[in-house]
């Protein structure tokens, strides 16, 4: 910042005003962990001593193992699943002339905006019509819709990052289009595709609502969470379990910004490879 | 399609929506030959390159590839191998793996393969970079890479599409020589597309201009330079000054001209027949022009005029000399060995002599 340019000069208020807008966004999650280590089972201050017990009781606890486990099993098909859709969105959308492209890519993008309350009501009561029980397959079907714009997003630039030539080199070199996506498209978007598992798989796994809706006898971490809130004497191992999460998703959604740090800067280079 | 061609492009048609970017193209190329497609951008052909490699369907029309039509042939199908304006290096393999990427079918061991791609290596004098990243190399680098990856599936024709358009002059000058070298050695046949013309002229047995979809004229460089067929080709390739004129006298093959600045002219013309007072057009490339600033001896093929502005190049001098009867000045090019180099004030009479044989006589525009 010593350097007197004019774009890169110090901008006192401006740093202030950053300042003040990370305060406001992670200083209330912040209160979590903090109260998760407290030794009170009341959210209060002053706070009553460190203690680590809230971890170990949520370690005893059978439902929790049960609900993690639901999860993950749900968070890793949708990840799985909506990534290999998105794949092909993605290369149709970047590759192929697609008449009404534009409304096609914000219609797919929609769930981004809809309530999922909305979302979570109407695939209820078109299963309830069609006389599907609910289950962690419901619950699945859900989370594929809300995760498959965020493959697709996350996939896009990745695609249009890389100059289309070097697919039409594979062609020349007398690869067919199967061995060509093998061989050129898949590496050169893998970072794109890793990055797309790791932000569906958290988006799934730390989604209520559609669960709420959606579920039958088997809940989900969100959903478990939400159970044990009725029951004060719970509340410290609930914020402890809520303290794993946060620093999971906040790992997992970083690393995958990391890997597909890339796609936007090739992105902007264009032919530059 | 005459029997030696080896690329037979026939009565091909190509429209994008509405727009026609081919207009009935027909070449024969030969077994062998450096063959350069040469017009401004837009002008179709890489468009038409695009068409050899598979990239675009023909609209109408057909390409024959070694008596083989090509429609039907999908680009990994075809016995053609491109390298891309860009290069299109792989940015996710090595320099040996870039090149060795079209060998899979083939099943070599990989000693053997690997053998070739150092042979390949060596024909294209960088034997020590096997193992470099494709991002660690610069243009003509990767332009040497995008060549071998090509070269080394021994295809029956080599695209190229203005690869020589993102190299700075003097590298694009050596690779111009070595790509002429190269394809020497090797023996097959290149087809390239440039908007430069000197680099056409420099690397072509033979030269098709387009513009607008269309072959204006299919030629041997000095063909093209020497007899161009019309206006649009004679200003293309090098400069060109023209003069309107009228046919004076018909005898035999031999036509004298009025023109309209540099007096009367004739030529021999064998390719048709001239009337009496058809309209025609006359032109001289600048470097036929002799100057001098004493009248010469005679009088035939000579017109005097006023030196209006002079540009020294160095190794030569351009001179732009008014004349009666032309508003635009007639360009003169003249090497700087003798005192033609002195003649640098303006607005003083100087005299312009030519040859018979320097003059081109095209149809009106």
């Amino acid at each position: 910042m010593s350097s007197g340019s004019y774009i890169k000069r110090p901008n006192r208020p401006l740093q202030v005003y950053a300042a003040i807008f990370l305060i406001v966004l992670y200083v209330p999650v912040l209160f979590l962990p903090l109260f998760s280590f407290n030794d009170s089972i009341y959210v209060n201050f002053p706070l009553s001593g460190f203690t680590t017990k809230w971890y170990f009781e949520l370690w005893d606890r059978g439902p929790v193992w049960n609900a993690l486990e639901n999860s993950l099993k749900v968070g890793g098909v949708v990840s799985l699943l909506s990534t290999f859709l998105g794949i092909f969105a993605a290369k149709a959308i970047t590759r192929y002339r697609i008449p009404g492209r534009g409304p096609l890519v914000s219609f797919i993008m929609l769930p981004l905006v809809v309530p999922l309350i909305i979302f979570g009501v109407a695939l209820l009561v078109l299963l309830s019509q069609l006389g599907i029980p609910l289950s962690l397959y419901t619950v699945t079907v859900g989370h594929l819709i809300i995760c498959l714009p965020f493959s697709i997003a996350t996939l896009i630039p990745r695609f249009e990052g890389f100059d289309q030539s070097i697919e039409e080199v594979s062609a020349d070199l007398g690869e067919n289009a199967w061995w060509t996506f093998w061989r050129v498209t898949f590496p050169m978007v893998f970072p794109g595709v890793l990055a797309s598992l790791m932000l569906t798989f958290t988006v799934s796994f730390d989604e209520f609502i559609m669960a709420f809706f959606l579920s039958g006898t088997e809940a989900t971490l969100p959903m478990y969470i939400w159970s044990q809130l009725r029951f004060p004497q719970e509340f410290p191992s609930v914020l402890a379990l809520a303290s794993l999460i946060l620093a999971a998703s906040f790992m997992f959604v970083f690393l995958g910004q990391w890997i597909n740090r890339g796609a936007y800067a090739s992105a902007a280079k264009g032919n530059e490879l | 399609m005459t029997n030696d061609a080896f690329i037979s492009i026939r009565n091909v048609d190509k429209y994008f929506g509405k727009f026609q970017a081919i207009d009935d193209v027909s070449i024969d190329i030969g077994h062998g030959e450096f063959f350069s497609l040469l017009g401004s951008s837009g002008c179709g052909k890489t468009t038409l390159l695009r068409m050899l490699a598979g990239f675009e369907n023909t609209t109408s029309g057909e390409i024959y590839i070694d008596g083989q039509p090509m429609s039907n042939v999908p680009p990994h199908m075809r016995p053609v191998n491109m390298v891309f304006q860009s290069y299109a290096i792989f940015p996710h393999l090595n320099v040996r793996d870039n090149i060795a990427y079209g060998l899979r079918k083939q099943k070599l061991s990989k000693a053997k393969k690997y053998a070739l791609v150092d042979e390949m290596l060596e024909l294209i004098k960088l034997p020590e970079y096997g193992d470099r990243k494709a991002t660690q190399l610069s243009g003509g680098q990767r332009q040497r890479i995008a060549l071998a990856r090509a070269l080394i599936l021994r295809p029956k024709v080599l695209l190229l599409d203005e690869p020589l358009g993102a190299l700075d002059k003097q590298l694009r000058e050596q690779m111009q020589l070595e790509l002429r070298a190269l394809q020497r050695t090797v023996g097959i046949t290149f087809v390239f597309v440039t908007h430069d013309q000197e680099e056409a002229l420099t690397l072509s047995d033979r030269i098709a201009v387009m513009s607008g979809g269309q072959v204006l004229q299919l030629d041997t460089p000095t063909g093209l330079y020497e007899a161009p067929k019309n206006r649009e080709v004679a200003s293309f390739i090098g400069t060109m000054n023209f003069f309107d004129g009228r046919v004076s006298k018909v005898n035999g093959s031999e036509i004298s001209i009025i023109t309209e600045g540099l007096g009367n002219v004739t030529k021999l013309m064998k390719n048709r027949d001239y009337v009496l007072g058809e309209k025609v057009q006359v032109a001289i490339r600048p470097e036929k022009l002799r100057l001098s600033d004493e009248k010469p001896q005679g009088t035939k093929n000579l017109v005097g005029g006023t030196l209006e502005n002079s540009a020294y190049l160095g190794e030569r001098s351009h001179f732009y000399v008014t004349v009666e009867g032309q508003p635009q000045p007639v360009a003169v090019s003249a090497q700087n060995q003798d005192r033609v180099s002195a003649i640098d004030n303006h607005c003083k009479t100087v005299w312009l002599q030519w040859n018979d044989d320097a003059i081109v006589i095209l149809d009106a525009s």
